[in-house]
């Protein structure tokens, strides 16, 4: 059976650092995955490679089959796979419903069309609507996205991703920065945007993770040291150590 | 469980119909209330003016690409016009004069799509600085070939060909305005419905944010590719309507100091507005015309005000109009009014200190043989003694002075006039 | 051949000169991120002022001088115009120093008129460095200083100026400066950091907006050196600043945007490049004779095929910079993709 996202030893060196040494992952359709790590382990590296936004130095990236390493972020996009930004990256000067309807506009196949007015785009503006409404700032539509607050431009930023109707989506660090009442509210909604679709998100925050995912899968030191069920997980020694450093982990263990 | 059907109901934009309606009255009637033959040439050069500087904004405005060779578009336009009605004129080629324009949109077309596929490879400044290249590569390569621009005295021509069509020859002025005028008319609404479809939105987007435009599956360069293309496009027809204007193209048409008009023009009347390169444009005639005509510096006196606006209004006149007219629209005009007062006086003070002491510099540069003394505004003054200077210099100093303790004061009330409103903008949300 | 050698000296003087501009500028873009669109009109200066000073003070003073105070001006601006900008992005930063440019050129035009002033080299630095001397009996020998005249009425002299050599000393001598500068200063070192990561510089706790001011005066003060140096060699005319300011942004993209290697070696291919043709009376359609195709009047793109190679010369940069864009976009030793 083919995986919705294949990664097959993926290497990335900047210079002479190696930031990514051999990362294996095979993500089925519709799974939900957090990818979790200690700080520096290469996540937001990681997703930058899968989006497109640098090319692997060696290694294979598959999405639904086909080959995506090495190509540029929007044929990736165009073949179906779509992600969020750490630090909020919208039009800054366009209104919240533009922004949205920028995303829309090539999934629908309006391409570089200058000869049809944006107004008159029927199927754009009810799609813009719909989108909207699901990440609830309908009632701040012709903001500027620049006059957001943080939350709405969080909210905004993942409306972009979604928008296009991406079969894959890729969420870095989705609820970074937020407070707890805020947060438990944006996994809701990540839930309900990406009904039947395959998610992977970054997160360090395990309430999230543990809330969102089916499967998580840790990276250290650029590798995927484990990729299981979050209980399965949780038990991993190999996790264990290296959260929490070999001495202590057996402490713990011992302890246990 | 499917929606029910949704109807869409767009009630008639009145005020679109009234202002585009405006428009086209105003292009209709100013060569009747302006009737001198100076004005007809200015008006028609104005008409000329809003379609390079509207193309133009395009890139900089709407696009986000600041393009220093802005003129080889609308010279390749002007000049391949030129030829056209030439071999119109000769019978080899069966076009009308008012369609010969259009063969300058072809050029600067063509001319775009070939040079700028390699322009908008790179953005930002390093596009800047490419544009500012391949400028001075045209304009070098048009000098050295003298079979296509005519050398030293340029290509002429006559605009009066053919039989005339319901009495039009184009040989008055006044016909020559009309037909600008027509064409003026097209492009505006022309480029005001780019700004409405999904090229024109995307083009927004990539000056926001290029990179995230790839990511949402376009592809940054060809989007700007194709903006760079249909503003040569225009760019061209107001080249083509330049050579019908003036009979005769020569290498100045691609000079970059043309390129530097437009730019400065463009960004004077407000690039962030799409009427701002209106204002622009008819600022531009009115400096190239009348001002330098008054004064020597006025070049000086502009560039001067171009620093100014970039530093304090880089949205330019267009952003200034706007910004106050909200304010009248919240009724808080009337708490400025002292202070644009003392703005403008202590502003002119200081401008006139400053230009007398360039007109007395301009006189003994210039004029040695008549004197020391010279008129400036209605006063008699000697450039060699020290009165004026000081004077002069003096003025400058305290207007200075004056001017920057009122523009704190300005501020500061500007700002609390942007909280009121604010204020009353969030009432009126919640209500 | 003694012709090629000259001119491949002029050449190089000519890139040495770019190169005292390019230098500047690709300092500021780099730790600035500003094109200082008015770089060119900052050495345009410096050949005016000094032009005044050597009047009053002598030329070596002035040398000295003028680009102190050139560079003084130029971190005038910078505190009090280009500094307000920042905040508004690249564009309204290339804005101003455009608006700049003019503006200086027009006070330059309007303190010391619209033709060229007599910017004449001190009585040390006139005349030649070297004549070679080639007569057909003899072979070619070399002259220190001016060939006496006999020498030359039977056989072909040519010289090369003072000012030039003087110019590729300074070029070098300022090279190596700068280089010291970078590599073995503490300065340099931040200046060299700041070249690649600005932000993490001023994270680190230097004072970056002195430093800019700092490097954005330094800058203009290269150029105004460079401005006193091409004066007397070359004219001093308003024009100057246009004929060298499209040409420094040539080199910028050719070597390599944010490389000062970069500029070194696209100053030295673009000197190159414009003065080496200048001997060469060939065109295309000599070129194509000479394999054996005829070429006529009536010859499709005779226009094009009959422009001799050196008065194409000027607008080869421009060329170059096309291919550069096409085959290597990020310049012969470009580093940064902005």
């Amino acid at each position: 059976m083919s995986f919705a996202l294949e990664l097959r030893d993926v290497r990335k060196s900047f210079g002479k650092s190696e930031i990514i040494r051999g990362a294996n992952l095979a993500v089925q359709a519709g799974e939900r995955v957090a990818i979790i790590g200690p700080n520096g382990a290469g996540k937001s590296t990681l997703f930058n490679l899968i989006s497109g936004r640098f090319a692997p130095t060696s290694g294979e990236i598959h999405l639904h089959g086909q080959r995506i390493d090495g190509k540029r972020p929007f044929e990736i996009n165009r073949q179906g796979l779509s992600r969020s930004f750490q630090v909020s990256n919208l039009f800054t000067r366009l209104s919240v419903f533009e922004n949205i309807r920028c995303a829309v506009l090539w999934s629908l196949g309006h391409r570089y069309a200058f000869w049809k007015f944006l107004a008159d785009l029927d199927d754009a503006n009810d799609r813009t609507e719909q989108i909207l409404e699901m990440i609830k700032l309908d009632k701040r539509r012709d903001v500027l996205a620049m006059n957001l607050t943080y939350a709405e431009a969080r909210a905004l930023e993942i409306g972009i991703t979604i928008a296009g109707g991406s079969s894959v989506i890729l969420l870095d660090e989705p609820t970074a920065g937020m407070s707890k009442s805020e947060t438990k509210r944006f996994i809701q909604l990540i839930r309900d945007v990406t009904v039947g679709k395959t998610l992977l998100t970054v997160e360090h925050d395990m309430g999230v993770v543990f809330g969102l995912a089916d499967k998580i899968a840790v990276l250290v030191y650029g590798e995927v040291i484990a990729f299981d069920t979050p209980d399965a997980v949780r038990a991993n020694a190999r996790v264990q150590e290296a959260y929490l450093g070999s001495v202590l982990a057996e402490a713990q263990a011992a302890a246990a | 469980m499917s929606k029910p059907k949704e109807f869409h109901f767009k009630p008639l934009n009145v005020g679109r119909w009234i202002v585009w309606g405006l428009f086209a009255v105003i292009l209709l009637v100013a060569p009747r209330i302006w009737t001198s033959g100076l004005a007809q040439t200015m008006l028609t050069q104005m008409g000329i003016g809003i379609i390079a500087c509207l193309a133009y904004n395009i890139l900089l405005g709407q696009g986000g690409m600041l393009s220093f060779g802005h003129a080889v578009y609308s010279g390749m336009g002007a000049f391949l016009a030129i030829h056209a009605l030439n071999m119109a004129g000769a019978g080899t080629l069966g076009l009308p004069v008012s369609l010969i324009p259009l063969v300058g949109g072809a050029a600067g077309l063509v001319f775009a799509a070939a040079l700028g596929y390699v322009s908008t490879k790179k953005a930002g400044t390093p596009f800047a600085m490419i544009t500012l290249g391949i400028g001075e590569l045209v304009f070098a390569l048009a000098l050295m070939l003298p079979e296509f621009s005519g050398g030293e005295g340029g290509v002429s021509s006559n605009r009066v060909i053919g039989k005339p069509l319901m009495g039009i020859t184009f040989g008055p002025q006044i016909q020559v305005y009309y037909l600008v005028a027509v064409y003026c008319f097209i492009c505006t609404a022309a480029m005001f419905a780019l700004t409405r479809t999904p090229l024109g939105r995307m083009l927004n987007a990539v000056r926001d944010n290029p990179e995230r435009v790839e990511f949402v599956g376009y592809n940054t360069h060809w989007v700007r590719f194709m903006a760079f293309t249909i503003s040569g496009f225009f760019a061209g027809i107001a080249g083509g309507l330049g050579a019908i204007n003036t009979e005769i193209v020569n290498g100045e048409v691609l000079h970059a100091s043309r390129s530097g008009a437009y730019l400065l023009f463009t960004f004077l009347g407000g690039a962030t507005f799409f009427f701002g390169p209106i204002i622009g444009a008819v600022l531009m005639v009115f400096c190239g015309v009348l001002l330098s005509e008054l004064t020597k510096a006025w070049l000086l006196y502009l560039g001067l005000i171009f620093l100014f606006m970039v530093m304090y209004a880089p949205g330019g006149f267009a952003s200034l109009i706007l910004m106050n007219l909200r304010v009248a629209a919240f009724g808080k005009l009337k708490k400025l009014w002292t202070s644009y007062l003392a703005l403008a006086g202590t502003a002119l003070a200081a401008l006139i200190g400053a230009a007398t002491m360039i007109e007395m510099v301009y006189h003994r540069q210039l004029n040695e043989a008549l004197g020391p003394e010279l008129k400036f505004m209605g006063a008699t003054l000697n450039s060699a003694g020290l009165d004026a200077w000081f004077g002069a210099g003096f003025l400058i100093v305290i207007g200075v002075a004056l001017f920057e303790l009122v523009r704190r004061q300005y501020v500061h009330e500007w700002g609390k006039i942007q909280e009121d409103i604010e204020k009353e903008i969030k009432r009126r949300e919640a209500l | 051949m003694d012709q090629v050698f000259i001119n491949l000296l002029n050449g190089l003087s000519s890139g040495l000169l770019l190169f005292m501009l390019s230098s500047g500028l690709t300092l500021i873009f780099s730790m600035m991120g500003v094109l200082n669109f008015a770089h060119a009109s900052f050495y345009m200066l410096g050949a005016y002022i000094a032009y005044t000073l050597v009047g009053i003070i002598g030329f070596w003073p002035a040398l000295l001088l003028a680009p102190v105070a050139v560079g003084m001006l130029g971190a005038g601006f910078e505190r009090l115009a280009l500094r307000r900008v920042h905040k508004f992005g690249h564009v309204p930063e290339l804005l101003i120093t455009f608006g700049l440019s003019y503006v200086i050129l027009e006070l330059v035009q309007l303190i010391w008129g619209r033709t060229a002033v007599p910017f004449t080299p001190p009585e040390v630095l006139q005349g030649s460095a070297f004549t070679i001397i080639s007569s057909p009996g003899e072979g070619m020998s070399l002259a220190l200083g001016k060939a006496a005249p006999e020498l030359c009425a039977a056989a072909l002299c040519s010289t090369f100026p003072l000012t030039r050599a003087f110019m590729m000393l300074v070029a070098l001598l300022m090279l190596l400066a700068l280089w010291l500068l970078l590599t073995r200063t503490r300065v340099g070192l931040v200046i060299q950091a700041a070249l690649t990561h600005p932000e993490m510089v001023e994270a680190l706790g230097h004072n970056v907006p002195r430093v800019l001011m700092l490097v954005f005066g330094s800058g203009c003060a290269l150029a105004a050196l460079a401005g006193v140096i091409g004066g007397i060699t070359f004219v001093t005319e308003p024009n100057m600043a246009i004929i060298v300011g499209s040409i420094i942004f040539v080199v910028v993209v050719v070597g390599g945007i944010g490389s000062l290697a970069g500029a070194f070696v696209g100053s030295l291919v673009i000197g190159l490049l414009q003065t080496l043709p200048l001997t060469v009376d060939g065109s295309l359609a000599t070129a194509l004779t000479a394999i054996g195709f005829t070429v006529t009047p009536d010859t499709p793109g005779y226009p094009v095929l009959r422009l001799a190679l050196k008065d194409v010369a000027q607008i080869l940069p421009y060329l170059l910079m096309v291919l550069i864009l096409i085959f290597r976009p990020k310049g012969l030793l470009g580093t940064r993709e902005d």
